[in-house]
Parts: structure tokens; sequence; C-alpha cells
């Protein structure tokens, strides 16, 4: 079912307002079950396997299975996500197993100042410079018609 | 009591309302959150998702495909307007596209100061996937550009509305007075009266039938999510339509749609047919049907698609990317080094597979499900189902106004980006005629809009009037679907089968099968003709009917009625652009069997639609080109 809930490890986020897959899930597609209280997909074939709901489930109670109408079974690509780099684990039909490290970001969370520190040199809004130019374009002056 | 009742009504008064929090904007938000500041001007966004994982950016990307380089000297910017118009075949608003690619380089130095790993090699210069494209790590590609728009929303005081799903536009007379949603999570409809409103609602993706049709319906190169609003709030509002007639066909690994973009422009891998046939090659004398366009290089992404599918109209199918010989040519390079070769092996394998996992992780999934090594045996590619994405190779969208410095007269009426509808703005997916903005584009596009509409917002200071009477006969057509199926729902014991109405997603299917079939879809092999496009729009006149009989069960449903409304007019557009434009133009995006052929004296224009809600009527425009190089 593309992304599909462990009742094992979901505790339904209990203690936020909505579920962390729910808040995140970029289709609504997570719900919650409020007498089970567990999540669950309530449209897996409109799932893009954007994997959002298991990289932000504090439970590490979300999965996906690939498209039953496509995908032979047996394969895995299991994120885990930190703050400054995510690991992934792909297992093969085979058995074969890979495992990668990538960078995610290269600031703390939270810091993305809008001007990235490029002071507003032209602060005329009938200018055609952005706020940030033309420092952040790295040269003297925008380009125009000539 | 109507359901509607026990819907509360919330009224969001504001200066500014940016609808849509994907890479546009975010931009706008960037940018608009410093002048809003500044002159005073209140701002609200609203998104039907969460702002930090919402749009076409969801997932991630692994490459930024807009950087031009200026202060390097690496290219100019009359480089990236010959390069976007040779691609869409000559057809291109110069204007628009010199306008993103002068300030692009600005949002993506600014993407670095946020925060988003960009390759850099030993001289700390950016690694260029190809000539325009950058590496990056981009799994948090749009986390960390909603930070830095909610930064800046922050600071100028801004609102943020998330899971409100935005209907239509208000109109005063013909000015644009705001937007009317309801929200996903509670019982709250939201009427959002603005000075100005900037759009940015995405493209349009399921309003052809997918090629997974199961469980993989959901499996589309671009998201399911975007779903044609943009188009349907501009064209109800009035704006002027340009390129609707240009969708955009991806040649993906087939199946899960994983890039190409690594193998072919970074290991220089080559596609061949099942006979080992390399179709660029075998098929170039049909490049010269198409000249200049097809004689020139970049080869035009349509005319590559189309040599490719005429292989498989002649049998000479499936298609492979050479992976493993790739491979190979790379490890015979190291041949006298195999210590080295054993390092850059690894090196290249984390890159392939990271090219899945930052964007499309069911390639991963698909790829790791089929024991697929790509050193040991080649992986099939195919063109998917065609797509709305002014933003990429597409170029569908509304018609909005160049900037001053650099519009001819023509494309200019006050202010840059602004449709032909007074405050209303347009940017990404939403306005057309502008393609290759990608993802760093459509974040720059948003924050030269977002300034604009500040400026419009300083200089038209009176609040547009929202009439009453057209909230409250938009609240009883968005709620239509509750009350259908709470009237009629007894009528069956299958609340899916039930003669008194039509669930979303049947609709949608029928939507698909309409589009698929006529309209030069994967299973007409991307052809039409005059008698089928008609067919197609007799089909949709009875399928608008029927759209009166929508029913929901719940938000969540009544959401998928209307997204699937809105994909039904971006559907109708598309047909009649199509057969506006009496020619073929772009082979391997539809072919017009009955016009085959290009004519560029009489079609080297744009051709423009435009709907009046009022009369129900539409008007076909050829809109006359001007290069600026």
């Amino acid at each position: 079912m593309p992304s599909y809930v462990n009742p094992e490890k979901c505790d339904g986020c209990k203690a936020l307002d909505s579920t962390a897959c729910q808040h995140i899930c970029p289709n609504n597609l997570m719900v919650l079950d409020k007498e089970s209280m567990k999540a669950w997909n309530q449209e897996p074939e409109m799932c893009w396997e954007c994997y959002n709901c298991v990289k932000i489930c504090p439970q590490q109670a979300v999965d996906v299975r690939g498209y039953a109408d496509f995908v032979p079974m047996g394969a895995a690509v299991i994120p885990m996500r930190a703050s400054k780099d995510i690991m992934w684990t792909v297992k093969f039909r085979n058995g074969t197993v890979k495992r990668f490290k990538f960078p995610i970001r290269t600031t703390d969370e939270g810091t993305a100042v809008p001007n990235g520190g490029y002071e507003t040199a032209v602060d005329d809004i009938n200018a055609h410079e952005l706020f940030t130019q033309p420092a952040s374009i790295r040269m003297d002056a925008m380009w125009t018609k000539k | 009591m109507a359901i509607a009742d026990n819907w509360q009504t919330v009224e969001v008064t504001t200066d500014l309302l940016i609808v849509g929090g994907g890479m546009g904007g975010c931009g706008t938000a960037v940018e608009a959150g410093y002048w809003a500041k500044k002159h005073n001007i209140k701002v609200a966004m609203v998104d039907k998702a969460a702002i930090d994982r919402s749009g076409a950016v969801a997932m991630g990307l692994s490459a930024i495909n807009q950087y031009v380089g200026l202060c390097d000297g690496e290219n100019t910017v009359e480089d990236y307007i010959n390069y976007v118009k040779q691609d869409l075949m000559g057809i291109a608003r110069d204007d628009l596209v010199a306008s993103i690619a002068r300030h692009v380089d600005s949002t993506v130095h600014l993407f670095e100061k946020w925060g988003l790993p960009i390759w850099t090699d030993e001289n700390g210069k950016y690694v260029h996937e190809g000539r325009w494209q950058l590496m990056i790590n981009g799994e948090s590609y749009k986390v960390i550009v909603a930070e830095a728009a909610k930064n800046s929303l922050k600071e100028c005081g801004a609102e943020i509305y998330e899971r409100v799903f935005i209907v239509a536009p208000l109109m005063d007379g013909d000015r644009i007075s705001g937007a009317v949603g309801f929200s996903t999570r509670e019982e709250k409809f939201y009427v959002f009266k603005a000075k100005a409103v900037m759009l940015a609602l995405g493209g349009a993706v399921h309003v052809f039938k997918p090629r997974s049709s199961g469980e993989g319906l959901g499996r589309a190169w671009y998201p399911p999510w975007n779903s044609g609003s943009s188009t349907y709030f501009s064209l109800m509002a009035g704006a002027e339509q340009t390129c609707q007639e240009i969708r955009f066909i991806p040649v993906r690994f087939k199946d899960a749609y994983g890039p190409v973009g690594a193998w072919f422009l970074l290991f220089k891998s080559r596609a061949c047919n099942a006979m080992g046939g390399e179709y660029m090659v075998e098929r170039k004398a049909e490049l010269q049907n198409w000249a200049p366009y097809g004689m020139a290089k970049p080869i035009p992404a349509n005319l590559r698609n189309y040599l490719g599918m005429l292989d498989v109209m002649e049998g000479k199918g499936p298609i492979f990317m050479e992976t493993d010989e790739a491979m190979q040519k790379i490890a015979d390079a190291y041949k006298d080094d195999p210590k080295a070769f054993k390092k850059k092996k690894k090196e290249l394998e984390a890159e392939a597979w990271e090219d899945f996992l930052d964007m499309t992780i069911s390639q991963a999934i698909l790829w790791a499900g089929t024991n697929v090594n790509p050193e040991e045996k080649h992986s099939e590619i195919a063109a998917a189902e065609p797509y709305f994405i002014g933003s990429h190779s597409g170029g569908s969208g509304a018609w909005v106004s160049g900037p001053e410095d650099i519009a001819h007269p023509d494309y200019f009426w006050g202010y840059t980006n602004m449709s032909t509808v007074k405050g209303l703005f347009c940017a990404g997916d939403a306005s057309g005629a502008s393609s290759h903005k990608f993802s760093s584009g459509s974040v720059t596009e948003g924050r030269i809009a977002g300034k604009a509409c500040v400026k419009f917002c300083i200089e038209n200071t009176d609040q547009p009037a929202v009439s009453d009477d057209e909230v409250a006969a938009w609240k009883e057509k968005i709620f239509a679907p509750f009350e259908l199926f709470a009237a009629e729902k007894d009528k069956s014991s299958d609340p899916h089968i039930n003669p008194a109405f039509i669930r979303p997603k049947m609709f949608m299917f029928r939507l698909q099968k309409i589009m698929d079939e006529y309209v030069a879809g994967v299973s007409a092999q991307f052809s039409t003709n005059t008698p089928s496009l008609e067919r197609a729009q007799e089909l949709l006149t009875w399928l608008r009917e029927d759209s009166a009989n929508l029913a929901a069960e719940d938000s969540h449903e009544l959401m998928r009625a209307w997204e699937n409304v809105h994909r039904m007019w971006q559907a109708d557009v598309h047909v009649r652009t199509i057969l506006f434009r009496e020619e073929t133009r772009w082979p391997g995006y539809y072919f017009r069997a009955d016009k085959p052929t290009m004519d560029e004296e009489n079609w080297k224009c744009f051709a423009n639609a435009t709907y009046n809600a009022a009369t129900d009527e539409w008007t076909m425009t050829k809109r006359e080109i001007h290069h600026l190089t």
C-alpha cells in the first residue's frame, strides 16, 4: 500500500494535536483511527511515495511497500533522517544490502535568514533589483537590456 | 438546515494574499516579506498542505536545473534566452525568460547561504551536471526554502494558513478581490479578501490516464497533488492563458519515473532500442523536418522524445538506458589503476542511487525489487503520460506582464508578472511561456512577482469589494457535493454506486479516459486529430454537466471533488488550444495527424485563450512573438 503503518510501533502521536504523518503528508493521505489510536493511509493509490511520513514518524512506525502493480515483492528502502544527514538502507529482493549516507543541510535548523547576509543596496520598490541585489548575484550590477 | 451551515465562515482581510506555498509561493514570501515590512503591507499565505513539504519539491530534488553562472562568466542571459526558445520550438517569451535568468543565480546563492548543500569541486566551484544544472544534496531542499520563507513572513507579521484548500477567486469587476476555500481539518469555510493575489498553485497531474492505474496510480512523474488549480483559478478570474497546448512528456526510467539526467549528462550514457539501434543516430534525418529547431543544438526535448517514440511505434521497443556500457567506459578510463577505479566506482554508485533517493525514492525500490545493478545490465526508459508544467519543458500558464526595462510594449502592462486581471500575479507553473525555470527559477519568479505585488498594493490602496452574494453563492456551490451525498446516499446499498451522483475518483477516471484516448495520451501513442479532439469536447461537455452531480462524504473527498473540477478545466483549455493551433509543432509532446507538419508562416506565434465566466464564452487569440535575441 505505498506507505503503511506498523500497528505495533504506532502510538497515534498521542501527545500531539494531530499525528506527525497527518501533519506532513502533502496529499492529505494519513489519518488517525481514533478508536485504535493508529494512523493509516486512507488513499494509498494517491501516494507518491515521497517518504515524508516515513521520515517524520517519531516511532519509526511508517514504512513503504513498493506499488504492488509493478514492483516485485521483497525490497525495502529505509531512511534514517538526522539534523545534518540522512542514512539510507536499500534491501534488494535477492538479499543484497546497500547503505548510503548523504548530507541534507549545512546549517542548523531554523537559521535560514531570508537575505542570506546579502544587504539591501537598492532600497527602492520601483527598481528591478531584488532586495538582496546586486550583492547576491556576486556582480556589481543586475543585467538589463542593452 | 444545510450541511454548509455547520461550517463556520472565517474572513481574513489582507493586502497581499499568497496562494500556494510551493517553490513559487515561498519565493514570494522571501521577497515580499522585506518590502511588505518596509511599506507596512499586510501579507497572508495559504497552502493545502504543510509548507515544509508542499508542492512539487516536497520529496526533494537531486539537482538545480537553472543556474546561469553570470558571475563566473560561464554563460550570459542571452545564452539562456536562446536555449529556452530553441527547446520550445521558437515559442517563448524572451522577456520573461530573461527576467528570471538575470535573477536566478542570486536565488541559488541564497539557497547555499540558507544551508542547501551544493556540490563543489576542489577549487570551490559548483559541480555542473550539465551546462545549466548544478548537483545538490537535495533531500531537504523544500524544508530549507520553506524555512527562509516562514522566517521572512514572521518578520513582516504575516499569517500562514495550512491545510486550507483554495477553490476559486473572488472578483470585483475586472479586479481580483480575494479567494475562497475550505479547511480539510476543521469545519471552516475561508473567505480571503485581498488587494493583490499572488497565484502559485502548481501544474497539473492526472488529467491524463497514467501508465500505472492500480496501486501505482499515484506514482506520476510530477506529484499527484498538483491538480490544475493554477489554471482553474486564473481562468475563472478571466486571465488570458498562453501555451496551454504545450504539455510536457518526460522520458524517464520506466514505471517509477526516476530521473535520467545523471545518466545522460553526468555518466554520458546512450539510449538504445531493443535491437541495439540508437534512435538519435538512426533517425537523425527526421530532425530536418523540424528545422530550424531540429537542426540546432541542443536538440529540443520533444524531438528527442519523438525519435524514441517512432522506434516504439515501429515495434522496436523497449528503449534502454545503457547504464552497463556507460559504467564500463568509465572503468576503461581507469584500466591502469584498479585502486582508483574501485574508489571511482563507489563514488558513481552513490551518485546514481542518490539521484533516486533525493527525488524519486520509488525508483530505488523498483531497482532493489528487480535486483538492478546498473553496471551489470541496462534499464528500461519510457515516455510518461502528459503533464502541465510551465516551469519545466512545457509552457502552459497565465499570460503575464514582463518587466518594464526588458519587455516589448505588447508584453508590458504595469506590473511584472501581473496577469491580464488587475491585481492577480502568477509565478512558477501558474505563469506561461517562460519555460525552463524549474525549481530555482520558480522561486526566483516568485520573488520577482513578490516585489511587484507589494508595489501594486502600495499604489492601489483601496480594498476591492467582496459581495456577500458572491461569497454565499460560492459557499453553496463548494459544499454542494456534501448535500448531494447526504440527500441521495440511502437510495443504494453501495455508497459508490448510485444513479444520482458520481464520486470524485470515478469522475477523474472518466476525464483521464477521454484525454488518454482522444487527446494524444499514452494509449493513443501521443497522436490526435480534429475529429478526436471534437469527440473529446463532446464528452467533456457531458462531464462538465455531471460535475454538478459530484458527491463527497468528508472534507478530504470534497477536496478531491474540487481538484478534479480543476483538472477538467485544465483539460478543456488544453483541447481548445490544440484545436486552435492548426499544425504539429512539438511532435514528441503531441502529434496532430491531420496537421502533421510545422507551419512557421502562420503559427510561429502564441496561441492564447480567455474564458469569460459571466457569459460562458471563450476567446482564442494569436499573439505575436517579439524576440530579444
